[in-house]
This record gives structure tokens, C-alpha cells and sequence, in this order.
């Protein structure tokens, strides 16, 4: 390969990384301080911005060009490498975190947009300013082109956001590294030096890149406390991940859905005494848990053909595509190819439901408005028992029967009047309290036996002492919730102003 | 001020002109929500849309002496011809139709059955353009009983043996909300800021009603009763016929504001009218009569995202084959021919221009009475006095089609939206009742003009075209939601220049709607202007009354379901 061929490809490598660095930036601080439009914008522009002094600054050196675009080109390996590790460590304290991004991206870019002038001086003595310009743009835009597809498409959801970052450092250390040969003529002295730090970048960055797991479980541990890690603003309500050093939590409108903590504790009660009442589920329903948790308990079971998850926001079903941890808690059940996701309200989809399903999950968010209580009204659940094969079961979250005893229970009356044999139970969640469940069927039932081995927090003794339930926690009278009384909401809406 | 933006805008003074008169409809603080909305207008338009309304031309023509000549051997002969397709010409028909009757046709002017129940249908939702719920009936009523029945509305009975109605088709709930200054309210009474003196007159005014709705007479029957034919008609009752609804009020001290809007909005929502246009009968008949006895819950409404329309599917789809829509009646002729009474019916297809003419034994007169005066050939030259009392109120309807709910402030949206400083009466969330919680939605907004002199209210309802109607409901609902302009994808339009039968004071319990109700050489009354006030219920009622006239009439005897 002439000297020419190369030094194009190292344009084209220091292009693809210095493209990659830009929408790491813009990516990392969407995730972690939410509004993706303005913080992709600003990353961005500051990073043009910084190309721009890069360029300029270039006019200031004159001797050793290819000296300094080697020693240019370490600095970005190392800047840019370590960019996303740096940047995940600095946002333990929101206030500095945008200080640190965007001085990060005004260093990476200044170092970037004195790469390409340099580079172009340098190749001058081989070729005419025609084609100078021509090619070096050429394979600089291609770089651009083929980092903006990559990155999407196979660096974040494959080796995600610090991986990547190491990954392009190694790329940009070993162009310099590569540099001490093919520009050899042009180093002057100390090239073995040069070379040596060449060597010493890409192992710390090698290193950093094998020991990337345990650094991000590491920095979590230290260094997270409900910090806002992502947060939505979808049509129907306001999505936030916090972090704390125990797990994540999922927070919808201000109201706690669950902690990575404990989850587990919550979802295996909600999905298995259902699924242990129907023995061999088939075909299965899932009413709300846009979460993707109870997906993952209800694909343990290989009897399971489909599932159908009925939530309305696609800004839900669509989280953990977007953020990873969520995927990896729950198991990548969306891309279980079992998984067929609706994104509808769902007392509108019951009216035309598709097939008897032998199993429903209903988990919706507590009653605390209109449009989520006739979600729990006795309407609701009659359109539900025309979508259930005959030995269905139906397991529903009903709220705290600590807590608020009449919501609990008016929703366990309700289900009554709907025509269902209903056992209540209820759980501990450390992050919630005691939470309730009501197991329902058409027709009378005992408490299911035959608890799979393999769960976390369930065995068939918890699950019989689940339905046992304290005196604290005993019936009580409440009226009917239907659609035209929404006595539910005003049960909750007294009951939680009470706890608050 | 007004010069100014003028001059701005360009407009002629005419223009401004066209202002003041919308500004007009929308009370005190018309001009400024104009203003709002007509800056905002320039940049965004108005939403496209039809204006729907029943044939006026053709009505008009009719009204002017259009006279046709049928010959009189091409007379179909028949054995009823019904004259009007609403509420009351349907359940005429269905009660001929009960009866193993089949030889009859029912005429109705406009190209769909329904009247004032009619309804259209969007993308969204099904939607209303007229009366739009029904209180559920009791077992008092059985024959509207078994309508709903089998409409299948409901399921079961109650302790009592009054039918139950489900969930769905009652009002969801929230069912209503009042807007005032900025915020909604839970219910239609403004209790936010009450004062003492507010809620006492209000426990009073409770209790007043109470004991109308305990009152017997000496017969056992209730004052106020569904029918309006099943109530007593002692003088003690027919008193507050006499009267306005204000004037009871003031009789009996109650000045309360709130109180007063309260009771006004129910005169307007019921009959168009204001409170000092109410007969006092008319006003606490809207109180008592839902309630079957003291302390006991109102009777739910029954109601669907199409309002009536949904009674109107069921009630045409019994009789569909004998009827003939579009078909304007233009002489109603009773006769002798070889010494038998029949009566001809002469009439033109709206569409094709084609004449039609039956020979009937007898015939149901199911339109408004003001229409007699017009198509009965007697009384053309001889219009009975009783025919010129009747007075009907004018309305204006508008569908809006929103690309989603209006944000709100307050309580959340309920199925009755009401604005307690507009002239209008607020808005149905159709789409809400359907169940449509997100996403595109359609509201259905009401505009009683409760003008002392009802020809004064229908110019000024036919004055206004689509665009200034469409202008005033998004002015108007626009102070409770800034957005709605902007959200506004459609707006579609109906005037109705006869909307309902006024229950002005004297009307209910003269003797104009007792004359009126009289048959007349074998043409027979039924509808519901002949019971004072245009509900369900009385459309119902008189059209099966004067089918089982006719029945009477045809084969010596019939068993009442009345």
C-alpha cells in the first residue's frame, strides 16, 4: 500500500472516531439528564464549534507536523476512549456532570479538528490542492456515514455506550502508533519514546476494555444515588429511571412501579400462583406491565406459546430497547419472538379480543384517575371473561391492602360481582411494603400447588402462606367500583393522602 | 380601540358589524373572546366542516302554499300513512307493526328517521345532533320498559322491581362538571365559595322539592310523572302552571345566585328557555320527576356515545320497510268518497322532484303541530287557535372533532361539561363516553337561543352560516380551553329552527294541547309537543297513544300498553 492509500485510511478512521465520540456524548447525556432534543443539539453544536478552534489552532504550529499529529492522535485515543467511563463516573454528581461533558466534548473536538488540517498539510508534499481537498473530504464524510450507522445499529446495542468508547480509542491510538512508521521520515528524534507511548495507550485502553463490566458494576456501587438515569415525556405520562447503588427504579408520573432491587419478590407472586392455578399456560395475556418484568416470569414457563402484552404507551414497551439495564432485568423478553406487543388502552381492545387465553396478567398502574380506574371496574372485568378460556386464570395487583384496605378490597369485591372466584394474597416488597394480588378464576378453586424450583423468592410453602392473610389486613365492605360511580379512585385518592 | 383593529385586519365595517353580532351570542365578555380567538384565527384558520340541518328550503316552500295536483285514480291506497319519522312517527309505527298492522307507510321529510334523536357517525365515535339520554324508566312505564328491554340496556331488576341498567350505558362518571373563572367544579351547582346563606337556601330549595316528589293526589297520583299523562292534574299542580319558574323562586325567597343559575341552566338544558320564561310546572318537573320517592337515588340516565340516535337504529330497523325517507308531505286532505271517510296525502320525494299520493283510512300525524297549520288542508283557511300556541324553541348543535382532549384545569373531564358565564350550555365529551380516553376526540357542543319571541330566536339561529356558528362554539368553549382551536380538526354544524316544544307558562295546562291532542276527521295526533314538554318519553308515548287510536278506530277495540 503507497504511503497516500494509508494516510486516506487513517482519515477515514480518525473520522469514523471522531463522529463516534460525538454521538457518545450526545447519547450519554440524553440517558442521563433526559430531553434527548436539547442535549443531542447542544453536544453537537459544542462539538462543531470545537472542530472549528481545532482548525484554527493548527495554523498556529508550523515544525513537526507529523510530530504533533501523532501526539494529537494519542491524546484522542486516550480522551476519547475513556470518554464514556469518565462521563458515567462524573454523573455520581448531577451539578459537575454537565461541567465535565461539555469540556470533555470541547477538548475531544479541538483535538479532532486539528487532526484532519495537519493531516492534510502533511500529504501536500504527495499530491495537488485539488484532489488534496477532494479525497480528504471524501473519506471523511464516508467515515462519518459509516459511524452514524454503526453506532446505532451495532455499538450500542451490542457492546454499549463504554465499550464503544474504548473501542474507537483503540482505533485512534493505533493510527498514531501506525504514524511513527509511515510518517518516519517526518518524527525527527525520539521516535522509539513515541512509540512506547503508543503502546502504553492502546494496553490501558485494551485493559479498560476486558475489564469494562466490572467497572460499570463498580462505579455503580460507589457512586450512584437516585440519580435520574433517563427520563420521558410520552404522550400519556412521564417516564423516570433513577439509580441508586442497590438497582434502578421505574417511576410513572411520580409513582414508584418497582425497584431492580426487589422486583422480583413482586412479579414472581404476580405471575406464578396464576400460572400454577392453569398448569400449562398457552396462550397467554398481558394487561399493562409495559415493564417487560412480568413477560420475563411468564416465559420461564416453555408451555408458553404466545403472550400478547396489551400497554397503551409505546414510550413503555419500547424502554428497554432504549435502556439497556431494563432489557438485561428482564430478561430481553421483548425480543422473545413469543412476545407480541399491542399498544392500545385496553378496556377498548377488550372488545375485540382475539383469541381464549388460558392465563391474564393484569398490571396496571394503581387507580389514582378516572382514565385508570375503569380499569378496575366491574365493566371492565366482564369484558375481560369473554376473552378467557374456561380454566383461566387471572392475576391482578390490587395496591396495599395495608396501606389501603378499601381500594384492596373494592377491587377484590368488584371482581366478585363480575362473576370470579377470587383469592386475595399479598407480598412484601421491601421498596413498596406489603402489596396485594387478587388470583381469580370463573369458577371456586384452592390455593395452587406445584411451585416451579427455580424462582427466587417463591416455593410452594410461601405460596400457601401468601393467602393467609394477617388480621390486619381482613375484608372489608366497600361499594362496587363501576364506570359510572369510580368509587375506586375516590377509595385510593383518601386512603393514599392518609399514607402521604 | 376598535378602530384600531380594524384598520389592522382590513375589515370593513361591516365586518365589525358581523363581530358585534357574534360577539352577541357569546354574552358579557363576547367581544374579548373573539378578539382571542380571531388573532389566533389568522394564523390557524378555521377547521373545515358541513353545516347539516333539516331541509329548510323545502320546509319553507312547503310553508309558502306549495300546492301539488295528484290525480286521484293513481292514490295508493292504504290503511294509515304516518306523517313524520321522529321518536313519536316510529314508535307509531311500531306499535301498528305490534299489531300485526302492515299496511301502512310512514312520510318523513329529511333523508334519515329520528327527528331530533338523530345522529351521525366519524371515524371516532358516533355522535349526537340532538337529544341525547334517556332517564331509565320505571316499572311504571312498562312499555318503554320493554323498548329499553330490547334495546338491551338492561340487567335485571331492583329490590322494587324497577329495571337496572348496566354500566355501560349509563353515564361514566364523572357525569358533570361546571367551569368558573379558571377552574372546573365537580357537579353543576357551584358550591366552591358558597356562603352560609348559598347553602341554606339550596338545602331549602331540596326540600321543596322533596315534597313535590311526596305529593299524591287524591287518586294516588304523583305530581309529576313519566308521562306527563300518568301525573295528576289537580288544581293544586296546575297552579304552578301559572307562574314562571322565577317567579316560584322569588314567591319563596330564594335569591341565591348560584342557586338560580342552577335551576336557570336547567331550564335552558331541558326546554331552551330561561327561568322567567318557564312555566313553574315545567321547572320542577325537571326536579321531581326522576326520582321515584323521597330519598331515594334519581334515576340514572341511559345514554350512548350517540345519544338517542342508538333508540332512533333500533326503533327504524323494526319498520324500515314502511318507511320513505326524503318524502316531504306537502297536503294532508281528509275527505268523504262514496260515503267513507279517508284522508289523502299528497307529498314530493325531496331528491328525485317525483310526486307521491296515498288514499289512507287514517293517518298519524307525528310532526309538530305548527305543521298542521300548514299541510291539513282545513286548516289551512281555518287554523284552529289552539294550533298557534304551540311555540318552539331553536338550537344550535356543533360536532367538534379535537386531534385530543382539552387539557383542564381542576376536576378532570366529566360526560357534561358546563360554562357558568356562557349562553351555551356546554359541551357532551362523546368520545369520552365511549370510553376513548386518548387520541383523537369528538365533543358535542349545545346552543339553546332562549329569545322571548321564538320566530326572533330561529333568524337569529338561520342568520348565522356554518363558519359563524363553528366560530362561536370554539369562542366559547375557548374560555375554559385555550388549545382548542389549534385542536379543532372539524367542526360540523346543525340548526334547528323547531327544536323543542316550549313549556312557557299556561301552555301545559291551557287547553290548546288538549284540543290539540283531539283527533280531526281521521287524522290523529301524536307527538311530543302535545304533552308540553320534548322528551323521550312524551314522543314516545304519543305516538303510541294515537297508533292505538287508529287502532281503535280500524278494529273496535285494542289492548292498551299505555
Amino acid at each position: 500500500m503507497s504511503r497516500t492509500a494509508i494516510l486516506y485510511l487513517n482519515v477515514f478512521v480518525i473520522a469514523t472516531c471522531g463522529l463516534i465520540y460525538e454521538l457518545l456524548a450526545g447519547t450519554l447525556a440524553s440517558y442521563l439528564l433526559g430531553d434527548s432534543v436539547t442535549q443531542f443539539s447542544t453536544c453537537i453544536g459544542v462539538y462543531l464549534f470545537a472542530l472549528g478552534v481545532g482548525a484554527w489552532l493548527s495554523s498556529f504550529l508550523d515544525k513537526s507536523l507529523a510530530r504533533y499529529f501523532i501526539e494529537v492522535e494519542l491524546a484522542v485515543a486516550l480522551l476519547g476512549g475513556f470518554s464514556a467511563p469518565l462521563l458515567f463516573l462524573s454523573f455520581a454528581s448531577l451539578q459537575f456532570f454537565s461541567v465535565v461533558l461539555y469540556c470533555m466534548i470541547l477538548v475531544i473536538g479541538t483535538l479532532v479538528g486539528l487532526e484532519l488540517p495537519l493531516l492534510m498539510r502533511i500529504l501536500r508534499e504527495d499530491l495537488d490542492f485539488k484532489h488534496l481537498v477532494s479525497r480528504v473530504l471524501t473519506f471523511d464524510y464516508v467515515g462519518c456515514l459509516l459511524a452514524s450507522l454503526l453506532f446505532p445499529i451495532f455499538l450500542v446495542p451490542d457492546l454499549g455506550l463504554v465499550r464503544t468508547s474504548l473501542l474507537f480509542g483503540i482505533c485512534n491510538a493505533v493510527v498514531g502508533l501506525w504514524g511513527t512508521w509511515v510518517l518516519e521520515t517526518g518524527l525527527g528524534g525520539g521516535v522509539i519514546f513515541l512509540r512506547i507511548r503508543g503502546v502504553l495507550v492502546i494496553v490501558l485502553l485494551v485493559a479498560g476494555f476486558i475489564k469494562a463490566d466490572s467497572f460499570t458494576t463498580w462505579s455503580e456501587d460507589q457512586l450512584y444515588s437516585d440519580a435520574v438515569v433517563y427520563s420521558q415525556t410520552s404522550r400519556y405520562q412521564r417516564i423516570v429511571l433513577t439509580q441508586r447503588a442497590s438497582g434502578f427504579q421505574l417511576w410513572l408520573d411520580g409513582n414508584l412501579q418497582f425497584s431492580s432491587r426487589d422486583e422480583y419478590r413482586y412479579h414472581e407472586a404476580l405471575v406464578h400462583p396464576a400460572a400454577m392455578l392453569t398448569q400449562r399456560p398457552k396462550r397467554v395475556l398481558v394487561l399493562g406491565g409495559g415493564d417487560g418484568l412480568a413477560l420475563r416470569e411468564i416465559l420461564k414457563y416453555d408451555t408458553v406459546k404466545h403472550v400478547t402484552l396489551v400497554d397503551l404507551d409505546p414510550a413503555m414497551t419500547g424502554l428497554s430497547a432504549r435502556f439497556p439495564p431494563l432489557d438485561e432485568l428482564n430478561g430481553g423478553a421483548f425480543r422473545d419472538s413469543r412476545v407480541r406487543v399491542v399498544n392500545a388502552d385496553a378496556m377498548i381492545w377488550l372488545e375485540q379480543p382475539d383469541e381464549p387465553f388460558d392465563l391474564v396478567i393484569i398490571d396496571f398502574p394503581d387507580p389514582n384517575n378516572f382514565s385508570l380506574g375503569k380499569l378496575y371496574t366491574r365493566r371492565f372485568y366482564r369484558q375481560l371473561k369473554s376473552c378467557l378460556a374456561e380454566d383461566a386464570a387471572v392475576a391482578i395487583q390490587c395496591t396495599s391492602p395495608l396501606e389501603a384496605p378499601r381500594s384492596f378490597w373494592c377491587i377484590v369485591n368488584t371482581l366478585q360481582s363480575a362473576g370470579f372466584s377470587v383469592r386475595p394474597y399479598r407480598v412484601s416488597v421491601p421498596s413498596f411494603g406489603v402489596w396485594g394480588f387478587a388470583l381469580a378464576q370463573l369458577k371456586p378453586f384452592v390455593v395452587p400447588q406445584g411451585c416451579r424450583g427455580d424462582l427466587r423468592f417463591l416455593n410452594d410453602r410461601v405460596v400457601e402462606a401468601l393467602f393467609q392473610l394477617p388480621n390486619d389486613m381482613q375484608q372489608v365492605a366497600t361499594e362496587i367500583n363501576r364506570l359510572d360511580n369510580q368509587i375506586l379512585v375516590y377509595y385510593y385518592d383518601r386512603e393514599w393522602e392518609i399514607v402521604r | 380601540m376598535v378602530k384600531t383593529r380594524g384598520q389592522s385586519r382590513g375589515a370593513s365595517a361591516a365586518d365589525l358589524d358581523r363581530r358585534d353580532l357574534l360577539a352577541s351570542f357569546l354574552g358579557a365578555s363576547g367581544a374579548v373572546l373573539l378578539e382571542g380567538c380571531q388573532s389566533r384565527e389568522r394564523d390557524i384558520g378555521l377547521p373545515p366542516g358541513e353545516l347539516v340541518g333539516p331541509s329548510v328550503a323545502l320546509g319553507h316552500r312547503i310553508r309558502d302554499g306549495l300546492r301539488l295536483s295528484f290525480p286521484e285514480r293513481e292514490l295508493q291506497a292504504t290503511q294509515v300513512v304516518i306523517v313524520g319519522g321522529g321518536i313519536a312517527g316510529l314508535a307509531a309505527a311500531r306499535r301498528l307493526h305490534q299489531e300485526g298492522i302492515e299496511d301502512f307507510v310512514l312520510l318523513e321529510l329529511e333523508p334519515e328517521a329520528g327527528g331530533t334523536s338523530r345522529s351521525g357517525q366519524s371515524d371516532i365515535v358516533a355522535y349526537p345532533w340532538g337529544a341525547h339520554y334517556v332517564p331509565a324508566p320505571t316499572r311504571e312505564f312498562p312499555a318503554l320498559v320493554q323498548l329499553f328491554d330490547e334495546v338491551g340496556v338492561f340487567e335485571g331488576t331492583d329490590a322494587v322491581g324497577d329495571p337496572v341498567v348496566a354500566e355501560e350505558f349509563r353515564c361514566r362518571h364523572p357525569e358533570e362538571r361546571l367551569y368558573y373563572k379558571g377552574i372546573w367544579y365537580e357537579g353543576l351547582y357551584l358550591a366552591s365559595g358558597a356562603s352560609v346563606d348559598d347553602h341554606r337556601q339550596m338545602t331549602r330549595f331540596r326540600a321543596e322539592m322533596d315534597r313535590w316528589v311526596a305529593w299524591r293526589d287524591g287518586r294516588g297520583r304523583r305530581a309529576f310523572a313519566v308521562p306527563v299523562a300518568a301525573g295528576s292534574d289537580d288544581p293544586v299542580v296546575r297552579a304552578l302552571d301559572a307562574i314562571t319558574m322565577a317567579q316560584w323562586l322569588d314567591q319563596r325567597g330564594f335569591d341565591s345566585p348560584r342557586l338560580r343559575w342552577w335551576v336557570d341552566y336547567a331550564c335552558r338544558d331541558d326546554y331552551g328557555l330561561r327561568l322567567e320564561q318557564t312555566s313553574a310546572w315545567a321547572g320542577i318537573y325537571y326536579y321531581c320527576a326522576r326520582i321515584p320517592e323521597v330519598g331515594a337515588a334519581a334515576r340514572p340516565f341511559v345514554t350512548w356515545p350517540e345519544g338517542n340516535g342508538r333508540l332512533v337504529h333500533h326503533l327504524y330497523s323494526g319498520v324500515r320497510s314502511q318507511c320513505l325517507l326524503g318524502a316531504a308531505v306537502t297536503e294532508v286532505t281528509p275527505r268523504q268518497v262514496e260515503g267513507k271517510a279517508v284522508v289523502d296525502v299528497l307529498g314530493v320525494k325531496a331528491e328525485s322532484q317525483q310526486l307521491f299520493g296515498y288514499r289512507a283510512e287514517r293517518v298519524i300525524f307525528a310532526a309538530p303541530q305548527f305543521l298542521s297549520r300548514y299541510l291539513i288542508r282545513d286548516y289551512r283557511d281555518n287554523t284552529p287557535r289552539h294550533v298557534t300556541e304551540f311555540s318552539y324553541g331553536a338550537w344550535a348543535v356543533a360536532n367538534l372533532t379535537l386531534s385530543e382532549i382539552p387539557q383542564s384545569e381542576g376536576f378532570p373531564l366529566a360526560w357534561d361539561n358546563v360554562l357558568y358565564e356562557s349562553p351555551s350550555l356546554g359541551y357532551v365529551a362523546t368520545s369520552y363516553q365511549r370510553g376513548l380516553d386518548y387520541g383523537p376526540a369528538l365533543i358535542t357542543y349545545y346552543y339553546p337561543l332562549c329569545d322571548d319571541d321564538p320566530r326572533a330566536a330561529r333568524q337569529r339561529l338561520l342568520q348565522l352560516d356554518r363558519e359563524e356558528w363553528a366560530e362561536i362554539a370554539l369562542a366559547d368553549l375557548g374560555r375554559a380551553h385555550t388549545g382548542i382551536r389549534e385542536s379543532a380538526q372539524r367542526v360540523d354544524v346543525m340548526r334547528w329552527g323547531h327544536a323543542m316544544i316550549q313549556p312557557r307558562p299556561g301552555f301545559v295546562w291551557g287547553k290548546a294541547r288538549q284540543l290539540a291532542s283531539q283527533p280531526f276527521r281521521g287524522v290523529h295526533f301524536g307527538h311530543s309537543d302535545l304533552s308540553g314538554i320534548a322528551l323521550f318519553e312524551e314522543a314516545f308515548f304519543h305516538g303510541t297513544r294515537a297508533a292505538e287510536e287508529v287502532l281503535a278506530a280500524l278494529r273496535g277495540r285494542v289492548d292498551s300498553i299505555l
